[in-house]
């Protein structure tokens, strides 16, 4: 409860007194960037959760000062404090709009890891991410046993027969919508099929790295096979170290530091061994991360260099495909697409303009801008399931535009995007598809 | 004191779903856009119907508590900042485009509605909403009535007053009036309407605005122009009037701001030079585009060091976005930064500048400066840091200087800010003690028990 109301109409009694916070220990938010707020309200349009409820509290500029309100100690971690930054999709558009530069995805996120430290979630959303985050997606014998189970289930007609029945939706809703939401697992793991380093034919050009992800490796082996394919097209010999393991993102993102840095260094010493051009991403959340490294790992002795140069090595295919050049393809290729941007990607890399050229250079496509494509499509990480109501009305926003577009495909660089639209396309019988760069132009180049 | 009762009265009128109490709630409507203010509301409702409104501020005359209308809250001299005990009224959900008439060119609009949505439905059908405020994607036209908001086409084109026509008023007491209306002439008893135009919601919410619109410009050119020194750009925009050439935008931005705002928008600006000025002209293509050729010689001849045209309607989009993240892109150097909104007439730009500079050395504050050079109204920003009482003491010294000085010149303490909290000790600088007795004369006679926005603009006594 409020310790001290906030009642300073004088200018002198701003300051509350930094020793009285509400946070603890090293991960806690900024106070410079909490001060660098300036309450402008120009982050207001862009924000998802404030669209819905128009309530300042589910705002970016209403979220810091709750923030900051907590940092101060006039504040306490309420249940209503909890739920606002659990509402947060964390997708940084604001971020994009800020003209001041207020980092807000660090404010939450380390707000989150605060909120896990101090008991604050509530259990079922602390059930599922110690279970999923913590435990399955971390460690790679796990997700890959998980998968195997859940690939069965989802070949065997089992789930036909789950998903018909009302069971499972009247004892467990959580659970049913993460069935529906999953992602569906694949006959074979990707890492399963190719070795760690895989030569083109001609002699490379580059020679880039490659992760194969946690979810991706599992559920979207196809894109990952993708990327290869288009990858040694370009002339690039593609490094797949076996010993990676899941780069952290939804772990940090959820505010879980220890286990996001402990798979950071990890990364880095498998990926280090080798002398790279560039680590490329096919995954929004994880490129983000990846190229975060260097910020989570920057009072660490013996990794901080290590982390800053491996950051630096970090490209989204689409990136690194712009910069070295595409390919002339041999046909043309007649299909009207449209992009939808990956929040992590638009927001936290800050990378539209790449992808959109790629397609647009394409001889034959038909490219559609789609209306409000920066606009998060509501899957940010475990959010469709945690919070499936509200991340389905922010889907049914994104389907409306990609209704607009009728495109036949809609291009979506994160796993995550690819899985929540295409629900949201089934349930609205809409037939444009949603794939994967990679996917595209290894279609474009008949690979 | 707000009561328990008081609070479940307020359920009765507005209903339980649009009555918050959390102290999650009261915490982020604690503030707006001003720097340095804040304070926590009782309880925040949002009517749904002008008759809730008026129940609302019967029952604050009845009970004495204030009253405070908001928007979307990103006001710069804190007109709707809590007050000691007080209510806010949220207008945001208000947000209906009534109606749009292309026979009278006029918009209908409910209060909540964003300056910059009212933009797009009425450009679509070839017409004009002109005032265009820096916060116009988030900021609301009631705000704007309110605040009698700016913009960066007011040297052509006026302020908010200008487009105004009528409105729907509740007065502080709870009665509900209409002034003005379609018609063009209308000289019918007082006109009421100016008096609410401005009023910082101190003397009536309004609950529906008729706005003028205006037949959309053909074809506008923007250009930008580099300068090193202040006064060369100051001149510059002297001299441009003095041709007899009226352009809708001549934004000045100070070196510190072109740095910051370069930093933001990345749109290639210079930042190595002292200052730039952002020109549009707009109207009939063969006249832009004879107006332009003479602003880029008017440039030149003031020792321009480069002047350009932007090639395409995205690129002069892009330079006129960068221009309004101005403010909030100074926040990049320093975390906190005090805006400050004097006016000076047009041909004093150039001694403003020079006494801005002057003093932002006397008292060692770092002061970025933008504006609307064309309508001699700069935005002398403070960028210090909160946490440095010290400094803080400094920059108010600086504020309190410049606004003497504005008011020398001939000018005022704010442009299209307006008063609220922020300025209101200054205030007889610029109107003088017996006009600001006239106004507490007329917000007593509305508002004889000082419910509606107390404190603002000017205290009762």
């Amino acid at each position: 409860m409020l310790h001290t109301a906030r009642t300073h109409d004088d200018r002198n009694t701003v300051f509350m007194n930094p020793n009285i916070s509400n946070f603890n220990g090293i991960d806690i938010p900024s106070d410079d960037v909490l001060t660098n707020c300036m309450h402008c309200g120009l982050c207001l349009p862009v924000c998802p959760t404030f669209a819905i409820t128009g309530r300042e509290k589910s705002s970016p500029r209403g979220r810091i000062r709750l923030i900051k309100a907590v940092a101060e100690g006039t504040l306490e971690m309420t249940e209503g404090f909890v739920d606002e930054m659990n509402f947060c999709l964390d997708c940084q558009a604001c971020e994009t709009a800020c003209p001041a530069g207020v980092k807000y995805g660090s404010l939450v996120e380390s707000v989150r890891n605060q909120m896990r430290i101090q008991g604050k979630e509530s259990t079922t959303a602390l059930t599922l991410k110690w279970i999923f985050l913590r435990n399955v997606v971390s460690k790679k014998y796990l997700l890959k046993l998980v998968a195997r189970t859940l690939g069965i289930y989802q070949s065997s007609g089992l789930e036909r027969l789950v998903k018909k029945s009302y069971v499972i939706k009247k004892l467990a809703p959580k659970l049913s919508k993460l069935q529906e939401l999953s992602p569906r697992i694949d006959g074979r793991f990707f890492d399963d099929i190719y070795p760690e380093i895989v030569t083109p034919t001609v002699v490379p050009k580059y020679r880039v790295g490659f992760l194969s992800g946690c979810i991706m490796n599992v559920a979207f082996a196809k894109i990952n096979e993708d990327t290869v394919k288009v990858l040694l097209h370009h002339d690039c010999e593609v490094i797949i170290p076996k010993d990676q393991v899941c780069c952290g993102s939804l772990q940090a993102h959820n505010g879980d530091f220890d286990i996001a840095r402990t798979l950071a260094k990890k990364n880095i010493d498998v990926f280090l061994k080798y002398d790279l051009d560039a680590i490329v991403m096919n995954s929004a959340g994880c490129g983000a991360l990846m190229k975060e490294y260097g910020h989570y790992l920057h009072d660490d002795l013996l990794y901080a260099k290590k982390a800053e140069i491996l950051s630096s090595k970090v490209k989204d295919i689409s990136e690194f495909l712009f910069e070295i050049g595409l390919k002339k393809p041999v046909k043309e290729y007649c299909h009207r697409v449209s992009y939808h941007d990956a929040c992590h990607l638009v927001h936290a890399q800050k990378v539209s303009k790449q992808p959109r050229e790629l397609i647009r250079s394409i001889p034959g496509i038909e490219y559609v801008e789609l209306n409000e494509a920066s606009w998060c499509c509501g899957s940010a990480g475990t959010y469709n399931i945690i919070r499936h109501e509200d991340s389905m009305i922010i889907l049914d926003r994104k389907i409306e535009n990609v209704k607009i577009a009728d495109a036949e495909f809609l291009v979506a660089n994160n796993p995550g995007c690819l899985t929540q639209i295409e629900y949201g396309c089934a349930n609205n019988h809409i037939k444009t598809k949603v794939i994967h760069l990679a996917t595209l132009l290894r279609d474009v180049y008949e690979l | 004191m707000i009561t328990t009762t008081i609070i479940s009265s307020l359920a009765s009128i507005v209903g339980n779903e649009n009555l918050f109490t959390s102290i999650e709630d009261k915490i982020t409507y604690s503030y707006d856009g001003t720097p340095l203010h804040s304070r926590l509301p009782e309880a925040i409702v949002r009517p749904k119907t002008k008759e809730q409104i008026s129940e609302v501020l019967k029952l604050a005359n009845r009970e004495k508590f204030a009253v405070v209308p908001r928007g979307t809250g990103t006001g710069l001299s804190g007109g709707s900042i809590p007050v000691e005990d007080c209510v806010i009224v949220d207008m945001s959900q208000w947000n209906r485009i009534i109606e749009i008439d292309p026979e009278n060119l006029t918009a209908w609009v409910e209060p909540g509605v964003i300056t910059s949505q009212l933009h797009l439905e009425v450009e679509r059908i070839g017409l004009f909403y002109p005032p265009d405020p820096g916060s116009m994607n988030i900021c609301t036209i009631g705000g704007n009535v309110a605040e009698n908001s700016g913009g960066l086409r007011g040297l052509k084109y006026g302020v908010t007053k200008n487009y105004v026509m009528g409105l729907e008023v509740v007065l502080p007491n709870g009665d509900i009036i209409s002034c003005g209306g379609k018609a063009v002439k209308d000289v019918a008893g007082y006109n009421l309407k100016d008096l609410f135009i401005g009023s910082e919601g101190t003397l009536g919410i309004f609950t529906k605005i008729l706005l003028k619109l205006i037949p959309k410009p053909q074809t506008s050119k923007t250009m930008v122009a580099y300068f090193n020194t202040q006064s060369d750009a100051g001149r510059t925009v002297s001299s441009i009037i003095s041709q007899k050439i009226i352009p809708c935008t001549v934004e000045f931005l100070d070196k510190t701001t072109i740095r910051c705002v370069e930093d933001f928008a990345k749109i290639g600006l210079p930042t190595d030079i002292e200052s730039l000025l952002l020109l549009e002209v707009d109207g009939h293509p063969s006249v832009v585009e004879e107006e332009a050729q003479k602003v880029v010689e008017c440039c030149k001849q003031n020792n321009a060091v480069e002047v350009k045209i932007a090639e395409s309607v995205e690129d002069a989009m892009k330079l006129k976005t960068a221009r309004r993240s101005a403010f909030s892109a100074l926040a990049r150097s320093r975390p906190t930064t005090i805006l400050e909104d004097i006016t000076v007439p047009r041909s004093s730009i150039a001694t403003m500048l020079e006494k801005i500079d002057a003093i932002s050395k006397k008292y060692d504050v770092l002061i970025g400066t933008f504006g609307h050079a064309g309508d001699g109204n700069l935005h002398p920003t403070c960028l210090t840091d909160e946490r440095n009482h010290e400094e803080i003491a400094r920059a108010e010294k600086a504020y309190e200087e410049i606004f003497i000085e504005a008011v020398k010149l001939g000018g005022t303490i704010t442009g299209e800010h307006g008063t609220g909290l922020a300025k209101k000790k200054f205030l007889h600088l610029v109107t003088g003690y017996t006009a600001i007795d006239t106004m507490r004369t007329i917000k007593k006679a509305l508002d004889p028990n000082n419910v509606l926005n107390p404190g603002k603009v000017f205290d009762m006594h």
